[in-house]
């Protein structure tokens, strides 16, 4: 059994970014091929210094509820969302970048974390990796 | 064939998942891997893993609150 889970990260808010990737090591752990597609929101969580600086998606409180809860996952021995993408990427996940989020943001490859973006794409790249998967969630 | 120890207690979901897959990657054919965690669900879900991946599942056990589960790798992963 192998399998395939493909996952659209649209929100750039921490928890939903952390769940994310989360959900992708658990299907790399399980033996099966993982792709992220990050498309708008999103996007920006795969800029240069910007994985970790998104809000939250509830109880943000100007980023009080952030710290919090960063406070409160350390304390737990959650993964970082750092570690979460190493191991992400270890275990061979693949991350497609939206390249019309990045015209419509202006947000050029220079600004992005290209060492962990495999491919750039469109509706079509996501479409073709869905139909092949037994997993497929938008977040 | 070699033993390969993880030591997992304490680390939280998925990092015990994670570990395991990372370590049956690296694992020659006929390696023991042992991993002891203290994460509840993480012993009910790395042998869902094993069992997934197609390797072979060798014990599961506890030591106090502690629990200890050998996975041998019997194919590539």
């Amino acid at each position: 059994m192998a399998g395939k889970t493909t996952i659209i990260v649209h929100s750039g808010d921490m928890d939903k970014v952390i769940s994310a990737l989360i959900i992708g090591n658990g299907s790399l752990s399980m033996g099966m091929d993982v792709s992220l597609y990050f498309t708008f929101w999103g996007l920006n969580r795969l800029k240069k210094g910007g994985l970790d600086k998104g809000p939250l998606s509830k109880m943000n409180m100007l980023g009080m509820g952030r710290r919090m809860i960063k406070g409160r996952m350390a304390k737990a021995n959650v993964a970082s969302l750092e570690t979460l993408v190493k191991d992400f990427k270890e275990l061979g996940g693949k991350i497609i970048a939206c390249e019309m989020t990045m015209e419509v943001m202006g947000i050029t490859k220079e600004q992005l974390r290209t060492d962990w973006i495999d491919e750039f794409g469109a509706v079509g790249t996501y479409i073709n990796e869905a139909r092949k998967s037994d997993i497929t969630l938008f977040i | 064939m070699a033993q390969i120890d993880l030591d997992c207690r304490n680390q939280n979901c998925p990092v015990p998942l994670v570990q395991v897959r990372k370590a049956l990657k690296k694992a020659a054919i006929g390696d023991v891997i042992e991993v002891s965690g203290t994460h509840p669900a993480s012993k009910k879900e790395i042998p869902m893993a094993v069992e997934a991946q197609g390797q072979e599942l060798l014990e599961v056990k506890d030591q106090g609150n502690v629990w200890i589960i050998r996975i041998k790798k019997v194919k590539e992963a």
